[in-house]
């Protein structure tokens, strides 16, 4: 017979506002197995986790019972206390009291009665826990970053600099990101190429990374410490070994009217390419929707003027198989589509632009050299509107626009139009906003600064219609402060779109079984203690795929990230979790239902000899698990027919003795 | 194929040509239009009100006809098509609303069962604008032609479901299919000022005159509309291109217009 | 009336919830009828939200909606200020001998011209 200790904690007002703690621990006094129980203010902290240890020994204590909040949240906690109290720390057990009863209930007797209904099915289980020892697992010492753009290139050059190696895995033909597309940068106005392209040159040039560009994720399978990735390298139909990056090829190619996704289709590219004057790696890419070598045969003048011998029209997709220990999401965002937007005229005129084209046109290497001209005529606009929060902040309708803040938008916006007013002071520049938010260092300050030394007009208010007219952009807008409906004859208009996550996102949290919000934001393992980590071991998080942020923060959080990445990779090994399946050899049919349902791969079957009557022997075949790659999810142990599979710690026994507690 | 036909007032008096064109294409097209039986006038406008309950009981009456016969029930008047759409929705939607309705209606009770459409629904989803083209004996060819939709054929959207609210295509599509220009201008999908013109013909005026010009600044020959609501206004308030119903333009596309007019 | 029963009378009668608005002031932006307005959409959803809605009941701005659905379709909130303003129209309407229109007064408003559907839409906007 177990000798169970209960403990309730209050958690400050938590628990204690909506559940009776003392009625709890007086009630799961008198539950089989019981023979201490007690309740305390903060169970987590030091003198009451003290108290835990000293119970322990007190009532020579082989399992335990804390109720209290998620297991997410402090199982590990608890079960370094009994460890340090002597117990094997797969002897504790955790009722849910917070999340599941006390902030779901508003009134105190019902809120007690289901916490002493959890507390009954915790000590049932804590009843036929078992000791268990997790095994140990190596750590392969290499890092993969998905996503090339400064988290992802910040990531991998703190990695780097740790002394690891680190693969980035890039799905176009260069990294840099979207901050490669921006002009300037806020609040500081130094030029993003400037700040950007020296560590792009430094990854090119670090012999601990390794770029796969034009490249995808196919599969991720393993754990922490021992993932195995394949990687599809797409055929650029270049041979990257060879490519100087010289551009004779791009000159020569007479595909000329191919839209060039760098300057947002502003302006053409050729069907051989390199993104930008700065790429990295810089070789060409042909793109074969647009190639009239790859799509029908005739041409071939790009191989003939390289010098190097690089083109290779036969080059096919490669995949890489590699092993990392810890993988880094940085896969970014885009701008929402302005399709669903249409009362700002987006698809109608040629002149409304969103704010990422406006960096491309004031951008020294964009489609008008940096000058600011209208896209439409080419002329210098002398009335422009910036339209805020166009889709952010939008709970109406799902398809079409985000209901989040996308952060960013405020910054630029007061960027653009001081720059725009800076350089051209004739230019007549209005805002619309909802509310300015710029809690950033030197943030406000910067905003002010636009308003107040360079003349933007600011106006509390929003955009309602954009009429296409003549030359004009008819604005109709309202300015709530004059109660007004204002009229504004604009050359151009600026739409600040919301950001949501990079489309590759969702894909491939599901083969990372990293979990994401409904934006799908790539979920933290705390939002506020664990902010850079994903749920899943060995999954990091960087940059804006976990939400929107600008570049200092971004920075940050690659940092953050890389270090967290580093702490892990610096091990020798890793503790396993023994929360495993086992199966039942006796038992085991030999069916394959576990080993169709497993995510993991962890199941594999051997031919296995049993004794049968008479002495003789027999051979089946019958299922392996392979605690390594084990996640302990459960699965195979409801898909098997013959009951043969189990998972430790959560052994049928105990499910079934936890549903009578709770139906008793 | 046969539908449920509702009318409407308006194309029963002031806009008959509305009415007889429909009559003639959907002819051409292979539809029976099927007029429901001792109709009501729809009351011109939903009042969205969710305790107003008698002035939707002729748009519930139509539609159960509709669904006696199991029929979808279509209307070519912008005005009587948002005021049924709406009502069919409520009446999907709001159970309390559902119920009360029902109260006043002898038989069974209606939940929202018939599908009602638009006449350019129609053509577009039942009959295909392939089909039509195919039909097309007088190409408009070279004709740049402005569709004005109005306010009550999109809106409210959540409701209406015909098309993107604020980029519509279904009329463009249309003049495409007829061998026309489509003329796209923003102001398409504005309020022409509607039953203002009663109390404040002015209002109604600045909003009419706003959509004419920028249909004409885009190049606009002519203006075709399904509301004859929208075809007054624009009209009286001196619109200089011709505003037609967009039937009138499909009977001459289809060969039968002077066949209706006679 | 009471103003905390009115309020809820024509948050209810409109199923629209003003506390969901965030102030953008698209509606008024987009609205066609701003010019007429004494008091412009966004006051509207503010002021039944601030309970001080008799100036709206006295207002002729309620007859001046077009009901034209473009501040219901453009806001991002999904606030539907155009269902509020019919809202407290008809709190006004309903009650005994205040019809905004009267049928003698018809006649002289028409042209030949004019569909039935314009009379019969002002008669639902502006009568019981």
């Amino acid at each position: 017979m177990q000798r169970i200790g209960v403990f309730v904690c209050w958690c400050g007002s938590n628990i204690a506002g909506t559940v009776d703690v003392k009625v709890v621990a007086e009630a799961l006094k008198s539950e089989p197995g019981v023979v201490f129980s007690t309740d305390y203010q903060y169970m987590c902290s030091q003198a009451g986790q003290d108290l835990i240890k000293n119970a322990v020994k007190e009532h020579n204590l082989t399992g335990i019972v804390v109720c209290s909040c998620s297991p997410r949240m402090h199982e590990a906690t608890f079960r370094k206390t009994a460890s340090a109290a002597g117990l094997n720390p797969y002897m504790v057990e955790i009722a849910n009291i917070r999340e599941q009863c006390s902030w779901v209930h508003k009134e105190m007797p019902l809120g007690t009665e289901k916490a002493i209904i959890l507390g009954k099915a915790a000590v049932a289980k804590v009843s036929l826990n078992t000791p268990l020892t997790p095994g140990e697992s190596p750590v392969t010492k290499r890092a993969l970053v998905i996503g090339g753009g400064i988290a992802g290139i910040q990531t991998a050059l703190d990695i780097a600099d740790a002394g690891f190696p680190v693969d980035i895995v890039e799905k176009k033909a260069t990294i840099g990101g979207k901050m490669a597309q921006l002009d300037k940068t806020f609040p500081t106005l130094d030029c993003a190429a400037c700040i950007l392209t020296p560590k792009m040159v430094d990854v090119a040039q670090n012999e601990n990374i390794r770029i796969f560009s034009y490249s995808d994720v196919e599969e991720v399978k393993g754990f922490v410490g021992n993932f195995n990735v394949k990687i599809k390298k797409r055929a650029r139909f270049v041979d990257e070994t060879k490519c100087t990056g010289c551009g004779a090829c791009i000159e020569k190619c007479p595909q000329k009217k191919v839209p060039n996704e760098f300057n947002l289709g502003m302006d053409n590219r050729r069907a051989i390419y390199i993104p930008f004057a700065q790429a990295v790696p810089k070789v060409a890419t042909i793109d074969p929707d647009y190639c009239n070598m790859l799509k029908n045969g005739k041409c071939g003048v790009c191989s003939k003027f390289c010098a190097a011998g690089a083109i290779d029209y036969k080059q096919k997709d490669e995949i890489i198989e590699e092993k990392y220990g810890a993988i880094v999401v940085a896969t970014g965002f885009e701008p929402i589509s302005m399709d669903k937007f249409d009362e700002f005229a987006y698809s109608q005129s040629k002149d409304v632009i969103t704010s990422l084209e406006f960096e491309r046109l004031t951008n020294a290497a964009g489609p008008t050299a940096g000058k600011l001209l209208r896209p439409s005529d080419g002329k210098h606009p002398q009335k422009i509107v910036f339209v805020q929060c166009v889709g952010s902040r939008c709970s109406a309708c799902a398809e079409k626009g985000k209901e989040y803040c996308s952060k960013i938008c405020c910054m630029y916006t007061a960027k653009h139009a001081m720059l725009t007013r800076d350089k051209y002071p004739d230019t007549e520049v209005t805002v619309f906003y909802i509310d300015v938010r710029t809690p950033g260092k030197n943030f406000d300050e910067f905003q002010r600064r636009a308003v107040e030394e360079y003349g933007v007009n600011y106006v509390k208010g929003m955009v309602g219609k954009i009429t296409p007219e003549g030359d004009k952009l008819k604005v109709r807008a309202s300015d709530l402060i004059a109660n007004k409906q204002i009229n504004i004859d604009a050359d151009l208009v600026v739409l600040a779109a919301a950001i949501e996550p990079d489309k590759s996102a969702r894909p491939l949290a599901t083969m990372l079984t990293a979990s994401m919000d409904t934006n799908d934001f790539f979920t933290e393992a705390h939002p506020k203690l664990r902010p850079v980590e994903s749920p899943t071991a060995g999954v990091f998080l960087s940059g804006t795929c976990q939400g929107p942020k600008d570049i200092p923060e971004t920075v940050s959080q690659a940092g953050a990230a890389a270090s967290k990445v580093i702490g892990l990779l610096q091990k020798n090994k890793l503790m396993g979790n023994p929360c495993v399946a086992s199966s039942n050899q006796l038992m085991c049919n030999g069916c394959s239902s576990c080993e169709r349902v497993c995510p993991y791969g962890a199941i594999s079957y051997e031919d296995k000899e049993f004794p049968g009557p008479n002495r003789t022997v027999k051979t089946r075949r019958v299922a392996v698990v392979n605690p390594a790659v084990c996640q302990g999810c459960g699965a195979c142990t409801v898909a098997c027919p013959s009951g043969a599979m189990d998972l430790n710690g959560f052994m049928n026994t105990q499910i079934m003795a936890e549903v009578d507690a709770i139906c008793k | 194929m046969k539908v449920s036909y509702f009318p409407g007032c308006t194309l029963k008096n002031k806009a008959k040509e509305l009415d007889r064109y429909s009559y003639k294409c959907a002819e051409v097209l292979g539809i029976t239009l099927e007029e429901i039986e001792e109709w009501q006038c729809c009351g011109g406008v939903f009042v969205t009100a969710k305790n107003e309950v008698a002035s939707k009981l002729s748009s519930v009456r139509a539609l159960k006809a509709a669904m006696k016969k199991d029929q979808p029930l279509v209307t070519v008047c912008s005005g009587c098509h948002n005021v049924i759409k709406q009502t069919n929705y409520a009446m999907q939607n709001d159970k309390e609303f559902a119920d009360k309705v029902n109260r006043y209606m002898a038989e069974d009770a209606y939940n929202g069962e018939t599908e009602v459409y638009h006449y350019l629904e129609l053509l577009r989803d039942t009959i295909g604008f392939d089909k039509v083209k195919e039909k097309v004996v007088n190409s408009l060819q070279g004709k740049k032609i402005a569709a004005y939709y109005g306010c009550l054929l999109l809106r409210p959207n959540s409701v209406m479901k015909m098309d993107d609210p604020e980029n519509p295509r279904i009329m463009e599509d249309l003049i495409s299919a007829m061998g026309g220009d489509p003329v796209i201008y923003a102001n398409r999908n504005e309020c022409c000022g509607g039953y203002i013109a009663l109390e404040s013909p002015e209002a109604a005026k600045i909003r009419s005159n706003d959509i004419v010009r920028n249909a004409k600044a885009m190049g606009a020959e002519m203006i075709i509309t399904a509301c004859p609501l929208c075809k007054y206004n624009l009209v009286k308030n001196g619109a200089d291109i011709p505003v037609v119903y967009f039937t009138e333009l499909l009977a001459e596309a289809l060969g039968v217009k002077e066949n209706a007019d006679g | 009336m009471d103003n905390k029963y009115l309020k809820e009378e024509i948050i209810r009668m409109s199923g629209v919830n003003p506390k969901k608005c965030m102030k953008c002031g698209k509606c008024t932006a987009t609205c066609p009828s701003f010019d007429e307005m004494e008091y412009h959409p966004h006051q509207f959803v503010y002021m039944v939200e601030s309970g001080d809605i008799e100036p709206l009941l006295k207002s002729e701005s309620l007859y001046k909606c077009l009901s034209c659905f473009a501040c219901i379709d453009r806001c991002p909130r999904g606030v539907e200020p155009a269902k509020l303003v019919e809202a407290v129209r008809l709190s006004v309407i309903r009650k005994q001998n205040n019809n905004h229109l009267k049928a003698d007064d018809v006649p002289a408003l028409l042209d030949e011209d004019m569909p039935q559907q314009a009379i019969v839409s002002a008669f639902r906007k502006y009568t019981k």
